[in-house]
């Protein structure tokens, strides 16, 4: 059932909003030039993937904080074969209804 | 913004929306999930539509959510939620060639509503900053063609999972759909051997320090690819030019 709303909760709510228009337009709030160090400009390149690979892989091959010790898990069959299918037709799309329709016969018929 | 017609009407707009448009279904499941983890967290109503319509951000509100619930200090969230989005400090550093001839008002607006596969959609389609006011307006129009739909599906279903939430067990795993559509992103940012390394440096980084509080684990782990790869292009003499342009 739903808790109640408490005025910290929602100031906390706007700070996250505030935090997310900071973050998402961090080097374009100031009109003030900004003169890209060498290595910020090869970071450009590398962050990207890297942080989204960082974000998704605990997501993956963790449950509760620790790495899976079993290979009877839904996910890692479904990660395998959307990214097959990514390298196979391209599509965002494609990669999740491919991974899902491995995902969701497993996790729910096999409980992996 | 999708409100003004000057963009709306430009035929990048449509592509814009067109090329979303196939992502549409892995956002609207993973805004779903999140509407229904807000509620299952013992998250009011009205505070999970509030988070759902302000903060815009779906990594930071699931690791926000289980701090909420723990009454874990308003610094420790706000930080929390930084860390988890500081890809879009990069993002932000690679947009902002394409955003500066704006007033600050419209590239703020831009930059809250881009995540990161509109950020993604519009760096592969454009790979150098606009010249000259029409390729502005075209750049524009198809970057917002692509956050307005990925912004109407993702509040969309979020809203729609705040309303479904006691009717939608979570053990159903639908929320995996999310981190698959993040997969194929990844994947399409890995272009070069390089890049590839760096996802795969980042992915075992993050799992081995997943211990660290406030979620540095990603921030531990774009630090060591980036500096691993940085390093190794160097040590191969790596044309650094040519590399961006792959």
């Amino acid at each position: 059932m739903s808790g109640t709303t408490d005025f910290w909760t929602l100031a906390v709510i706007v700070g996250l909003a505030c935090v997310t228009v900071l973050t998402r337009c961090f080097f374009f709030i100031l009109d003030r030039p900004w003169g890209l160090p060498d290595w910020a400009h090869r970071a450009l390149h590398y962050a990207p993937a890297a942080a989204l690979a960082g974000v998704i892989a605990p997501e993956i091959v963790m449950s509760q904080g620790h790495l899976i010790t079993t290979l009877h898990d839904a996910r890692l069959y479904a990660t395998v074969v959307g990214a097959a299918y990514y390298y196979w037709r391209r599509g965002v799309l494609g990669t999740m209804l491919a991974g899902m329709a491995v995902y969701l016969p497993l996790h729910l018929w096999l409980g992996w | 913004m999708f409100l003004s017609a000057a963009i709306r009407r430009r035929p990048e707009f449509r592509a814009g929306i067109r090329d979303m448009s196939s992502a549409a279904l892995g956002i609207g499941a993973w805004g779903l999930m999140t509407g229904v983890a807000m509620v299952k967290s013992n998250m009011s109503v009205l505070e999970s539509v509030a988070m759902t319509l302000l903060v815009y951000a779906g990594s930071s509100q699931l690791a926000a959510i289980p701090l909420l619930f723990a009454g874990a200090p308003a610094w420790v969230i706000l930080a929390t939620g930084f860390c988890v989005n500081l890809r879009f400090v990069v993002f932000s550093l690679h947009l902002r060639p394409y955003l500066m001839h704006m007033p600050r008002w419209r590239r703020m607006t831009h930059g809250y509503l881009t995540a990161d596969l509109s950020y993604a959609l519009f760096t592969r389609r454009y790979a150098s900053p606009p010249v000259g006011p029409d390729e502005q307006k075209a750049q524009e129009a198809y970057l917002t063609g692509n956050y307005f739909v990925t912004w109407c599906s993702w509040m969309g279903m979020s809203l729609l999972g705040i309303a479904l939430a006691n009717f939608i067990p979570q053990n159903w795993g639908l929320g995996f759909a999310g981190v698959l559509s993040l997969v194929a992103i990844v994947c399409s940012m890995a272009t070069t051997p390089l890049r590839m390394l760096a996802a795969l440096i980042a992915s075992v980084t993050a799992v081995v320090a997943y211990a660290l509080p406030l979620k540095l684990n990603i921030v531990v782990a774009i630090g060591a690819a980036v500096l691993l790869c940085f390093w190794l292009e160097k040590q191969l003499g790596l044309d650094p030019d040519a590399e961006d342009n792959k």
